[in-house]
């Protein structure tokens, strides 16, 4: 029988992997998707192409697909051994490299609901293209996105529960051990409330973020 | 000299002429009113001169600065009225922060919006709002204004108060070229009027020699405006 206590315990430790997995992958997902929405509208075929079938692929195959393949490549690939390091890198790369295609088209999204007179307007006050863009364009896009943002990071807090496929051990991949163990499904319940607080915590903190933007 | 002068300026969009060889100068301290139907490629002028369009053929030859107004102001939502007014003289003139807020002051004293400088303009009025994108176009010290029907946003009550500042700026011999359907403004404000339709510039001349021309679309034209 396991303890309440050990249990709790158990889970918050898996529960501060799954943070670092949520907190690392905004780290890289949301540049990365800036980069990726910017070749997405360039004006430069070959660019645009690219950038639109990396996320044609990244949003068409499971994500827990991609965290496998990504986790297995390079020993099927190039014979290379599998550090244990590299567990945490292949799902950190994998969430980014995903997350970073949604992020992509929530931003044109937001870049192309921007009015055409603010480009005008910021062209004919003589500001540079780059001026216009992170002085003009980029800050009204963020407002613009914040709630699908929103949407993104609470489907992220639910998404670290794949990095399982791999043996990270977060919490879902904690909670699964514990309730094999313990022929009980508590540990699971238990996981699902965390996951819930969590997720009230980043909604909570978004509206407190979409509440700051809201002076214009 | 004219400070201003376009050459045979000829546009199309999509096989469409909408401008058919426009000719026309400003003087220093002159102020243009451009009127005509809509459609009649008035504002076409003015994004061509003011390089948010291309033209097909032609020339214009000026070598100095300008400001454009917008018809529905195109302020920046998520800076302040303030800021609207700087930001451009700061950081893409590079000048001085103190001296642009100093100059920014006196425009919004003038423009009486002096206890709306920390304001965003999404908590402005119409006529507002617009007073604060004129103070934006004037705070880049321009040799020249562009107006795009500046009040053809507004309430008809508030075209007033915009109106109002134009004038101010004709009596200060700033040099203006105003697209606009207030007959009676252009009428009263602007030394020289151009009528133009369908691609063309029919007619134009002092607001005498306009208003009282005998061409028949310039009068059809008027006609529709004072019932």
């Amino acid at each position: 029988m396991y303890l309440f206590s050990t249990m709790i315990s158990e889970l918050s430790f898996g529960l501060i992997t799954s943070i670092e997995i949520f907190l690392l992958t905004i780290l890289f997902s949301m540049p990365l998707g800036l980069a990726v929405a910017l070749g997405r509208m360039s004006k430069i075929r070959p660019i645009q192409w690219i950038m639109k079938a990396y996320i044609s692929i990244m949003r068409g195959t499971p994500l827990m697909l991609q965290l496998i393949v990504i986790f297995f490549a390079p020993y099927y690939v190039f014979g290379i051994g599998l550090s244990s390091d590299y567990r945490m890198i292949a799902v950190i790369l994998a969430f980014s490299i995903n997350y970073a295609a949604y992020f992509a088209e929530i931003y044109r999204g937001g870049f192309e609901s921007i009015p055409k007179g603010q480009t005008e307007a910021a062209q004919v006050l003589g500001y540079s293209k780059f001026q216009t863009f992170y002085m003009i364009r980029l800050p009204q896009m963020f407002k613009i996105v914040l709630p699908s943002i929103t949407n993104e990071l609470i489907t992220l807090v639910k998404d670290t529960s794949l990095s399982f496929v791999i043996a990270i051990p977060e919490m879902f991949t904690v909670a699964k051990q514990i309730a094999a163990a313990d022929s009980s499904i508590m540990a699971l319940l238990v996981a699902g409330v965390f996951y819930y607080i969590f997720n009230i915590i980043v909604a909570w903190f978004m509206e407190y973020v979409e509440k700051r933007m809201d002076y214009y | 000299m004219s400070l201003f002068e376009m050459k045979n300026i000829k546009k199309s969009f999509d096989g469409k002429e909408v401008l058919k060889d426009i000719s026309f100068s400003v003087e220093k301290g002159q102020v243009l009113a451009i009127i005509g139907p809509s459609g009649s490629g008035k504002s076409t002028i003015l994004r061509i001169a003011t390089g948010l369009e291309t033209k097909d053929a032609g020339d214009i030859l000026f070598d100095g600065t300008f400001g454009l107004v917008f018809q529905d102001f195109n302020l920046f939502p998520h800076h302040s009225v303030m800021k609207n007014i700087t930001n451009a003289p700061v950081k893409v003139q590079k000048r001085d922060k103190k001296e642009v807020n100093n100059v920014a002051k006196d425009l919004l004293k003038k423009m009486g919006l002096e206890d709306k400088e920390n304001n965003y303009p999404s908590q402005l009025s119409g006529g507002e709002k617009q007073r604060v994108s004129i103070a934006r176009a004037l705070a880049m010290n321009p040799d020249m204004l562009f107006f795009d029907e500046p009040t053809s946003a507004l309430d008809p009550e508030i075209t007033g108060e915009v109106l109002k500042v134009i004038q101010d700026l004709a009596k200060e011999h700033m040099t203006m070229v105003i697209v606009t359907h207030e007959m009676n403004f252009a009428k009263n404000v602007a030394d020289h009027i151009i009528f133009m339709d369908d691609g063309y510039i029919v007619e134009e001349g002092t607001p005498e020699e306009v208003f009282g021309s005998d061409n028949q679309r310039m009068k059809e034209f008027l006609g529709k405006f004072q019932d």
